[in-house]
Order: structure tokens, then sequence, then C-alpha cells
């Protein structure tokens, strides 16, 4: 559960291990629709405690990349590890329990139309049937950490885009996930409201430490995540002093399918690969 | 200098390439359509499954329950006893050559129960219905809604498909008593008003007549009618591709092979239940 007043107190001890397993492994992972292959030979890790940015232009098949990472879809042909199990061919069934320890926050939400916010954020609770006060204890304080208590009530209809990516992210949150996957989460958003979705990122990251995938094409959300760390004093986001990038985030960046670059921000602004320069500067 | 057939573009090389369009188009047809029988049994036999599995999510399939059966009771009412009415109508002006009026009421009663009450029924709520399911689990598709709820850890297939199958199949049986109710009170209005009958005859033909193995007949079919309009609108509703112009195909296909396979499975029906309850 996450605590009533998250944005003040420091973030539980989660610093794993240095030899600790990773918690998202792709080995060689290929996948095709009807076409040419939309993900070629892919094979990288995530870390307990790591946070990794997924670069790179629309159609290059990112969404299609995070979507492997919980089983949503199947690779044709390589080998995916979630939580130390290989999910790749595993039945549908046995997925369920697995995936409902991961968090995703979907391009444009994701929110269940039907129902209104408070059931929304609690869906994984209340399918798990916990009490009802329990429930609204939990979603009220999934909903101060994105800073949007006042929409309890609501119905997803009446929220604007940035609300509902809060919402999801809240939704994504409530479960204490062992792993956060965004897809373009400030995708279609105008700056400020993206500043804000960085900064409820960037909160989570250093205050809960739960490792994480997001995808973005927008380099601007990286060096965010980069140069910033969330300031439990004061509250919120602040910039590091200068030289300095957070621990544990790091980059990937994908080209027509093919993984083309794997390592830190340094290593990126240095790259010399032509498309890594091309879509930098 | 000599030129080729194919290469001139003349009548029989034209007429090749036509013939070989026309047998691509035709493989491309059939193997579409195996492929589609495939994905639908496939998903009709998981969704048959979980109906006996649990969890079963009782809170959705009482909401579906509201939704498909007090939601068409209306058109369902109306449709039966117009259909009943107008059964009474032709019936008596062919009878009535025979001088065999008094029989309206039998006619009614067996034709409403055993044929006309189930696949009128299956019809009217596949329209409403099917097309419903159809239009918004496609919509929550191209949304990302059942993406979403598949990695929070909730079955679709269980949550969102084997209720509205659940409850298409209790409320048709339900809306097929309610149909051949108003069909024989249609009939029996048209009798005595229209055609100046005696009610209490038409009343006693309709029932008197009546055996056991027609209502047999007749409540049977809404079971199998059920599951197919259930089972096809959430089929064609979870397999929605291309956005909002998606879920219109999807909507389209659900109604159309819901009605198509309603009374193809019904003639199949027909047959059976005629061999297992002769007509005496």
């Amino acid at each position: 559960m996450i605590p009533p007043d998250a944005s003040t107190q420091p973030g539980p001890e989660q610093d794993p291990a240095p030899d600790a397993a990773p918690v998202v492994v792709f080995r060689n992972v290929s996948i095709a629709f009807d076409g040419p292959p939309v993900l070629d030979d892919v094979s990288f890790s995530i870390a307990p405690g790591e946070t990794r940015v997924l670069l790179g232009p629309a159609g290059v098949g990112k969404s299609v990349l995070l979507k492997l990472v919980n089983g949503l879809l199947r690779p044709d042909q390589g080998h995916i590890e979630l939580f130390g199990q290989e999910i790749a061919r595993m039945p549908e069934e046995q997925l369920f329990p697995i995936r409902a320890r991961t968090g995703m926050v979907f391009q444009e939400g994701a929110l269940f139309d039907s129902l209104t916010v408070r059931d929304n954020v609690a869906y994984q609770l209340i399918q798990e049937r916990v009490p009802d006060e329990e429930i609204d204890q939990r979603v009220r304080d999934a909903l101060r950490f994105v800073e949007l208590e006042e929409t309890f009530d609501l119905y997803p209809a009446s929220l604007s885009g940035g609300m509902r990516r809060r919402v999801a992210i809240a939704r994504a949150l409530i479960h204490q996930p062992e792993l956060l996957l965004y897809d373009s989460p400030t995708g279609g958003l105008d700056p400020l409201t993206s500043t804000t979705i960085m900064e409820l990122i960037v909160k989570e990251r250093d205050v809960y430490q739960t490792p994480s995938l997001m995808v973005t094409h927008r380099i601007q959300d990286a060096l965010i995540l980069c140069n910033h760390h969330f300031d439990q004093e004061q509250g919120r986001m602040v910039p590091l002093p200068k030289g300095q990038t957070a621990p544990g985030t790091t980059f990937l960046m994908l080209e027509e399918g093919r993984l083309i670059f794997d390592g830190t921000l340094d290593e990126l602004v240095r790259s010399t690969n032509p498309f890594v320069r091309e879509f930098l500067e | 200098m000599r030129y080729s057939v194919e290469e001139s573009g003349s009548p029989p090389s034209l007429l090749r390439t036509a013939s070989a369009m026309a047998i691509r188009l035709i493989e491309n047809y059939a193997k579409n359509l195996v492929l589609t029988v495939q994905d639908y049994s496939i998903f009709a036999a998981r969704a048959f499954s979980n109906l006996y599995r649990p969890p079963i999510y009782w809170p959705e399939f009482l909401v579906q329950a509201d939704i498909i059966g007090f939601g068409s009771l209306s058109i369902v009412i109306l449709s039966g006893l117009s259909t009943g009415g107008v059964l009474a109508l032709q019936s008596a002006a062919t009878l009535s050559a025979f001088g065999a009026t008094a029989v309206t009421g039998q006619f009614v009663s067996l034709t409403m129960i055993r044929e006309l009450g189930p696949v009128l029924t299956g019809v009217m709520v596949s329209g409403r219905n099917a097309s419903s399911m159809a239009s918004e689990l496609g919509s929550m598709i191209v949304t990302e809604q059942i993406d979403a709820m598949r990695a929070l850890g909730v079955d679709p297939m269980r949550k969102l498909v084997t209720p509205r199958i659940a409850a298409s199949i209790t409320m048709l049986f339900f809306l097929t008593i309610v149909a051949d109710a108003c069909g024989i009170a249609g009939g029996g209005l048209v009798t005595v008003l229209m055609n100046h009958q005696n009610g209490t005859q038409y009343l006693d033909m309709a029932w008197e007549h009546l055996r056991f193995a027609d209502i047999v007949q007749g409540l049977v079919k809404p079971l199998f009618f059920g599951y197919i309009l259930g089972s096809i609108g959430c089929f064609y509703g979870m397999r929605t591709t291309g956005g909002t112009q998606g879920v219109g195909r999807s909507t389209i296909s659900a109604v159309v092979w819901a009605s198509v396979l309603i009374i193809f499975v019904d003639f199949l029906l027909t047959q059976v239940l005629l061999r297992l309850f002769p007509p005496l």
C-alpha cells in the first residue's frame, strides 16, 4: 500500500544486491505480424531497481516490445524471462498471476470507461475481494500520490488526457508492483502536463525504486528522467547537480526492430551510430 | 521478329492472369473462412468450459442478465404479439376454406411454441445484443482496455465473455416463454376482435393440443440460440482490429452470423428433436 504521506517521507530501502537476478531478460527475441519482423533478435535485461528508457521514433516496435515483457504478446522466436520465469510459451492462465505483479501504464491510459476513478484504481483489489474500507483508503493514498484525490467519484470521460494518465499511474502503483511498464506516458500531452507526468515517474523511481521500462519517442522525457531526482524534503522534482545523472537509469534504442543501443546517457550522447546521432539532434 | 503470347498481353494471357487472380481470391477467402471457424471453435469451447469452472463473476452475470433480459423485453413482447396476430390472420383465411377456423388456436400455439417463438426471439435478441456485445468489446479492444485487464491479471474471457454467454442462455430461455405467451395472446386478440370468433374455443384449442414434446422442443432451442448469440457477439468483439472502422465491421459480422447460425442450427435441431419426439 502507498503510505498516505509518501510524498514527504523517505522511500523504503530497496537497493538490490549487486548480484541480484534480473527482473526481465530478453534473449534473441523476434516477432512479426504478416510482414517483415517488428522486432528482430532483441536481447537486453532489466536489473532490480533499474530504470530503462526505450527510445526510438514511432513505428519501430517500442510498444510491441513492452507488451512482450508481460506476455500480452508472444514472440515468434527467443526467450523472455519475467521474475525468473520463462513466459514466452507459458499458457495464458499461468501468466495472469505473474502479470498481476507488474504495473502497466498504457499510451492513452486505457481506463475502464464504465467504472469510476475509484473502481479503476482499485480494479485489482476488487478482484481480490479486499474489504471496501481498505480499498477506499488505498485508493485515496494512490490518488494522493498522483495529486488527484478530488477525482475519486468521477468517471474517466470527465477527466482530461493528463488526468487520465495520472489515474492510470495510480492504478499501476496501487498493488505495489515489482516492475513498472510505461507506454509513452507523455504522448500527445502539452509540455506542462508532460512535465507533471515525468515528475510522477521520477517520484515513483526515487521513492519506491521499482524497476521500470519506459517507452518514449521524446528525448526530453528521457533527459528529465536522467537529470532530475525527487527531493522528498521539498516534495518536488529538482535537477541534479551539473555533470551528475540518476544512477540506474539507462537507455535502449530501437531502429526498425533491431536494438542498436544499450547503455548510459553518457554513452548515448557519445555514440557515433548515425541513427542515434540523428535521433538526438 | 517473334512475339510470345504472354508478352503481347493478348486475350489468352489476360484470361490466365484473371483466372489466377480469381483462384487466389477464392483461396484466400477459403483460408480465412477455415481460420475463422477454427478460431471460433477454440473460443466457443473455452467459453463453454469456463461456464463450469470458478471463478464465476456473478455480479457481471446479473448486470448482463438485466441488459439482455429486461432490455429486450419490449421488442420481444411487440414482435411476439405481432407474429401471433399475423399467424391468426393468415391461418384463419386459409382454414376458412376448409371450414376449420376452429383450429386457429392450435395452429398458432404450436407454431409459436415449437418454431417461431424460439427463432424469432433468438434473431430479435441477437440483433440487439450480439451487436451490443461486439461493439462494446470491440471498443474495449481498440482502446486497450482488454489489454489493461490482462495486464492487471484478470482473464477477460472469464470476466467479460463467460457472464455474457451465461446471461444470453438464461435470459433467452425466459424471453422465449414471454414471446410464446405474447404470440398466443396476439393470436387470441386477432381471433376475437378481427375474425370475430370465440375466444374460449381459441384458448381451448391452443391448450388442449399442446403436448409435452412440443414444449420441450420449444425450450431446448433457446438454450442453443442463447449460446450462439452470446458467443458470436463476444467472438467478433474480441477479434476486432482496425480502430473504430473495425468496431463497425465486427458489429455487422456479429449480427449477420448470429442470425444465420440461429436459423441454420434451428434446422439441424428440428431434425434431431423430431426424431427424438416424433409427431403423433
